[in-house]
């Protein structure tokens, strides 16, 4: 029989590997998850199956996704990588040398910065658009019939900042209706602002029409005229380092074509 | 108690050298960084904008305030957790340090779903007329949340290696828990109380994730600096790494000019 010591020695010993494992296999699970998103842009080998990086505004995750599924299933042994954050923060990452095949951007004027610095291959085309709509609780907001509307006192609404997309369409149309809004807060990204009126934090909120349909039945959305003074359009573009050049303009090609731009009308995008 | 003694000034050892170097530069070659981006010709009127100005003013403001709170409640907190004698005192213990782990998103999601008008404590505030979120009180309690744990663990650590000797002699010379509390333990705490209330200060002062989960974004309500850096470069991010400045050099002063004096002031 072993002694007291020896048994606990050997069951920390077994115990410390058993502990890990649970560990281990949480991380190859995050690792091969992530993949989809987060794996650094490797140029492929032939023979080896071929990446292609997009980078995207956060707005078009779900078109994006599932455009990325077709496009995988018509090029046998190529993955779409994607990495959707704010157009300004991928503009950021792409100046500072982050090596990926394709941006696309929520608006023209970061594409623009990208433009600027050469860092593009060939001209960046319009490939979808995109309008406010209000946003309003889908129990509350019975009263908001017009952008008029959220001018009336005491009305809560939330609003992106000016210095992003959603939030100059929203001067924009502030302007063209004389209508002028006094928001409880200006918020950085559009999911922000559609978060704080699915939760009820807001009476009303100014998001895109795909960010409302995107949101189910959370919100309810009441669209307006005046959201045509401030179409926004969506660029894209190969960039000039990308590790697969041809694989930048099948994915281009494949997105303006009619499959593409069926699956960004599906989730509430315009023509181009 | 053993009396501490003093021990004579040792050297560092050589080993130990390399690795503070690298520690340190960890730390500081990316603010270096951030300033090499800085255009001089720019700064001036970069750092004196309305937008700069308002931030930062609101961000003095409250980040104060929330120093203020946390030591009201946090001190007494430290002192229960420390000296307190109750069964799941461990437990309270941990529970206390879960704004330092938790994102401060989710913090302030956390306050948003407590304290919103549809929250079970935010739906009573709201019938009672009262309503938190996107105010400057809101901004208040969300640097309180995240900063608030600093204080009470530095106050903590200090109750605890100070040990009892001096409340138990004050004791027998017939001081009672509140006079012995108010005249030795609160003198002796003073250097931790300033050194954790300066740390309480700086965590308030970068406060960005509860701040605008909870409160919002308006300019002169709720955008305070860090707000307002992150707001500012989505469109132009020279001006944010300017605006940076500013808060690096309030955080500078503060750490600089009054922890010293208030670790150092010997009790």
């Amino acid at each position: 029989m072993r002694s007291s010591s020896a048994t606990r020695s050997s069951a920390w010993t077994c115990a410390a590997p058993a502990a890990l494992v649970p560990l281990l296999v949480a991380l190859t699970a995050c690792g091969s998850g992530g993949a989809q998103t987060d794996q650094p842009d490797q140029p492929g080998q032939p023979g080896q199956p071929r990446a292609v990086t997009v980078l995207a505004a956060a707005s078009l995750t779900e078109p994006y996704q599932e455009l990325a599924a077709q496009f995988q299933a018509q090029h046998p042994g190529v993955q779409v990588k994607f990495d959707f954050e704010g157009s300004s923060t991928l503009v950021q990452q792409i100046k500072q040398g982050r090596r990926a095949d394709v941006f696309a951007s929520a608006n023209a004027k970061n594409m623009d910065k990208v433009v600027q610095e050469g860092l593009n291959a060939g001209p960046p085309r319009t490939f979808t658009t995109n309008k406010l709509t209000i946003a309003v609780p889908p129990g509350g907001g019975g009263d908001v019939r017009s952008f008029a509307d959220l001018a009336a006192p005491g009305r809560k609404v939330v609003v992106c900042a000016p210095q992003v997309p959603c939030g100059s369409a929203t001067e924009k149309v502030e302007r063209a209706t004389g209508a002028q809004l006094r928001p409880v807060s200006e918020e950085n990204d559009v999911k922000s602002v559609l978060h704080k009126v699915a939760a009820g934090e807001a009476d009303a909120g100014l998001v895109y029409v795909s960010d409302a349909k995107s949101a189910g039945g959370q919100v309810r959305s009441v669209d307006f005229p005046e959201a045509g003074a401030a179409v926004n359009s969506y660029p894209q573009v190969a960039l000039k380092d990308a590790p697969q050049p041809q694989l930048a303009q099948d994915w281009e090609s494949f997105v303006q074509g009619p499959a593409g731009q069926a699956v960004l009308a599906r989730h509430g995008f315009g023509a181009k | 108690m053993t009396p501490r003694r003093a021990q004579p000034a040792a050297a560092v050892p050589a080993p130990l050298r390399p690795l503070a170097a690298v520690a340190f530069l960890l730390v500081v070659l990316p603010v270096v960084g951030l300033f090499t981006r800085v255009d001089p010709l720019r700064l001036p009127q970069l750092l004196t904008s309305r937008t700069a100005l308002d931030a930062l003013r609101l961000s003095l403001i409250t980040a104060l305030a929330a120093t203020a709170l946390s030591l009201l409640f946090g001190g007494p907190l430290a002192v229960v957790l420390a000296r307190g004698r109750m069964r799941g005192l461990r437990v309270i213990r941990a529970l206390v340090l879960l704004p330092l782990v938790l994102p401060p998103v989710v913090g302030g999601l956390a306050l948003l779903y407590l304290l919103g008008r549809t929250g079970p404590v935010g739906s009573l505030l709201d019938q009672a007329g009262i309503t938190l979120p996107y105010t400057t009180a809101a901004v208040v309690l969300a640097q309180t949340f995240v900063a608030m744990p600093f204080l009470v663990v530095g106050l903590e650590g200090a109750l605890r290696t100070g040990g009892q000797g001096y409340e138990q002699v004050a004791a027998t010379l017939g001081a009672g828990q509140w006079l012995s509390f108010r005249r030795v333990t609160a003198p002796l705490l003073l250097p931790s109380l300033g050194s954790s209330a300066v740390l309480t200060f700086a965590r308030a002062l970068g406060e960005f994730g509860a701040t605008i989960t909870f409160a919002g974004s308006l300019r002169g309500t709720t955008r305070t600096l860090p707000l307002a850096i992150y707001n500012t470069s989505q469109d132009d991010v020279d001006a944010a790494v300017a605006m940076s400045l500013l808060l690096v050099v309030v955080a500078l002063v503060v750490v600089v000019l009054v922890r010293p004096r208030a670790i150092e002031g010997r009790a």
